[in-house]
């Protein structure tokens, strides 16, 4: 019932700014954290548009997600500059630190989403991760876990020092 | 009485300053000196600014303390130093001299040539009166008011002004061509990419006015910024930049007092690399998958919902007013005959400053890396460098000398592309990286043409191959053979481009292709399968370090008494080799 006026409000906001279907899953997206697959058939039933059409737009884009995603997302950009200033290494110890297995990006507890982004121009800055809004550049692997230690209190984040 | 005297402190809060705490630094600066009173204290007034990116992001957070028209520049600020600075400096006026910045910084900057770049840095991105105060939104007045559209159209072509983001098609020429097309409803696009972000942090309201003269210019009233939804702090600005310009009237109905009306709207791309081509953008704006379109028709002519459509970037969208303000004369006088004006690149990589910078057309790569950029970092020696994103061409250190413009870019197999720049040394591997490449333009191919689908499918397994050192000599064939056909067959400028880095490679590195197919060698140590670690036994101390570090366990051996590395456990990720104090371990 809950979800149906979620869904109601969101179709709501659709036809009132004349939005698209990549609007559309994207307002889905920030409601839920992702896609879930009842909203996609409720959509498609009041729109008269078939799902096939809504999946090939979400598989396409990298953006939306099929699964629940965390409370917090951790992104490891995997552009050129980050790339040989050791962003895989970064991104494999970050996996590792959070338990993830082969094909997982969110732990077991949905307190983390783990992401790698093509290029987010922070080149300059190179390695750069990205805890939820919050950029931090020259990092490394060791680093980046530090970030991640920093949520062990309640869940919340509770600080990272410059040094 | 002595004479009033005015502090201003300048914090830069781009998305490095931010990254490196410089929030923090402006909040401290701010709380320091109004809870001490200091105001009052030295009778000074304290103005505090947060200004974009001055590009020397290597050492942010910088911080500028003007004193009475005296400015010093601090560099790599931390919350913690700022106390420091306001008691010695800004109350004793004694500058904290270990803290400023030093000739690098100097010389990063006044190499340079910024326009587009100039205010970011210098003004508040997030306030239009900064932005009025040096003479913003004026050229936008004289074109509506006083010029007509085909004289707007006119300058820019007589400027020279090309394309800043894909192949760098004369700009005015794009806009007489939609002018001209019968449909009254026509559509003008921002596409706002990394590389714009510095300058959509900077000064926001370039780029809009810049969209607003092109909006009348081709004669449409409806302007699109698309832009990702992940870049907060340019989507931040831009949004506050367009409200305080409706508020001014500049935006809007009848605008100037004339009646050209003009709106403008963002659309929120998505994740996506192949969004950067023009009609895949299109298609994500209305909704669909970013698959590129046939052309003919062009956007021009059929673009957005099928009207007349100008795509622009923001880079080219920032040099309109200036062309229209300042002249076309004087814009053409910067750059090249051919290549005129200014161009932004993200200078990265292993040299020394990294960061934005902006540099007139034609200055040789050796001027970019060894003046702008002070050399290489730690000493290795430059091996290429690589323009335009994932499929420009790799240059080598034997081409330096060539001048940056589109022409020789065109020449060296290279784009200007996303206007990346990335400086490789004597540890990159030249296979390795063009693997990384098409490792990337694969997974970011929409999928809609066989050529560039299926192409670079193929190119990326035969890559790996040579990486793992199970490549033959005909397999370089292959690629180039594959290499050609993309080219001349893919839909779009993905396929038609994901060559250059393999021929480019091939053409500059190509003994380092053999090594790795012939002997299977990876000459500068990075391909995992073709090294091995071994300890030479005379030179080890046997102190246990390599031992300590290594994740594997693959190091035994007792203390005092040379170690040993047990090659089928080893994982090659190279950490006893950076631990070793005594050079012990051999990489081959």
């Amino acid at each position: 019932m809950i979800m149906e006026q979620k869904l109601k409000a969101i179709l709501d906001t659709h036809t009132k700014t004349r939005g698209t279907l990549i609007t559309l899953l994207q307002q889905t997206e920030a409601v839920f954290g992702y896609l879930p697959e009842e909203a996609v058939g409720w959509f498609s039933k009041k729109l008269e548009i078939p799902e096939s059409k809504f999946f090939g737009i979400a598989t396409f884009y990298s953006q939306f997600h099929l699964r629940p995603t965390g409370k917090n997302t951790i992104t490891v950009c995997c552009g050129a500059a980050c790339h040989i200033k050791g962003a895989d290494k970064i991104l494999h110890e970050l996996r590792s630190a959070l338990s993830l297995g082969k094909g997982d990006d969110t732990t077991q507890d949905l307190s983390f989403t783990v992401q790698n982004a093509t290029c987010i121009g922070a080149c300059s800055i190179a390695p750069v991760a990205i805890l939820n809004n919050q950029v931090y550049g020259n990092m490394d692997a060791e680093q980046v876990v530090k970030l991640v230690k920093g949520f062990e209190k309640e869940g919340e984040y509770t600080g990272f020092e410059y040094d | 009485m002595i004479e009033q005297q005015t502090v201003t402190i300048k914090v830069c809060l781009g998305t490095a300053g931010r990254a490196s705490g410089g929030a923090d630094v402006l909040s401290i600066f701010q709380k320091l000196i109004q809870l001490n009173g200091i105001e009052a204290q030295i009778d000074k007034k304290c103005s505090y600014t947060k200004v974009g990116c001055r590009g020397f992001c290597s050492k942010d957070v910088l911080v500028d303390v003007i004193i009475n028209d005296q400015k010093v520049t601090y560099q790599s600020v931390k919350p913690t130093m700022v106390e420091k600075i306001v008691t010695e400096h800004i109350l004793k006026g004694e500058p904290v001299a270990d803290w400023l910045t030093k000739e690098d910084y100097e010389s990063f900057q006044t190499k340079q040539h910024k326009i587009v770049l100039g205010p970011c840095g210098e003004i508040d991105p997030e306030s239009i009166d900064d932005y009025l105060g040096m003479k913003g939104y004026r050229a936008a007045e004289k074109a509506i008011s006083k010029m007509r559209r085909d004289e707007v159209i006119k300058k820019v072509i007589q400027s020279g002004l090309r394309g800043r983001g894909g192949s760098g098609f004369s700009t005015g020429t794009k806009w007489e061509i939609c002018k001209s097309q019968a449909d009254s409803t026509k559509y003008i696009i921002c596409n706002v990419g990394e590389v714009n972000r510095p300058l959509a942090e900077g000064n926001p309201h370039a780029i809009i006015e810049g969209l607003l003269i092109g909006g009348y210019a081709i004669g449409s009233e409806k302007g699109f910024i698309y832009i990702r939804e992940r870049y907060h702090l340019s989507v931040e600005r831009l949004r506050l930049a367009i409200t305080q310009a409706k508020d001014k009237g500049f935006i809007g109905r009848n605008i100037f007092g004339t009646d050209f009306c003009f709106d403008i709207e963002f659309s929120f791309g998505t994740e996506a690399f192949i969004c950067g081509e023009e009609t895949a953008l299109m298609e994500s704006i209305e909704g669909k998958r970013a698959m590129p379109r046939v052309r003919p028709p062009f956007p021009v002519q059929k673009g957005l919902w099928g009207k007349p459509t100008v795509i622009n970037n923001a880079e080219t969208f920032s040099n309109i007013p200036l062309i229209i303000g300042k002249g076309a004369r004087w814009f053409s006088s910067i750059g090249t005959k051919e290549s005129t004006g200014t161009k932004v690149f993200t200078l990265s990589g292993k040299v020394k400053n990294v960061g934005l910078v902006e540099i007139p057309m034609g200055m040789p790569f050796r001027d970019i890396v060894y003046g702008i950029g002070g050399g290489m970092e730690s000493g290795v020696a430059l091996k290429a460098v690589q323009v335009g994103g994932p499929s420009g061409g790799l240059i080598p250190a034997s081409m330096l000398d060539m001048g940056l413009d589109y022409e020789n870019l065109s020449k060296l197999g290279s784009i200007v592309g996303s206007g990346g720049m990335v400086v490789f040394n004597e540890d990159d591997c030249i296979v390795s990286i063009t693997k990384f490449f098409m490792e990337f333009l694969q997974r970011e191919s929409c999928g809609k043409c066989p050529p560039c689908r299926i192409g670079t499918k193929r190119m990326l397994e035969l890559l790996t191959k040579i990486t793992e050192g199970r490549a033959e000599y005909n397999d370089l064939a292959t690629l180039e053979r594959l290499s050609g056909l993309m080219k001349t067959s893919s839909l779009c400028g993905l396929g038609r481009t994901a060559s250059n880095p393999f021929i480019t490679g091939l053409n500059h590195f190509r003994d380092e292709y053999l090594a790795h197919v012939r002997e299977k060698k990876c000459p500068a140590g990075v391909c995992t399968a073709l090294i091995t670690f071994s300890i030479v036994e005379d030179r080890c101390k046997g102190c246990t370090l390599c031992k300590k570090v290594c994740p594997a366990g693959a190091v035994s051996g007792e203390v005092k008494k040379p170690h040993r590395i047990d090659a089928a456990a080893c994982i090659k990720c190279g950490a006893c080799f950076k631990a070793c104090k005594f050079k012990a371990i051999k990489k081959q």
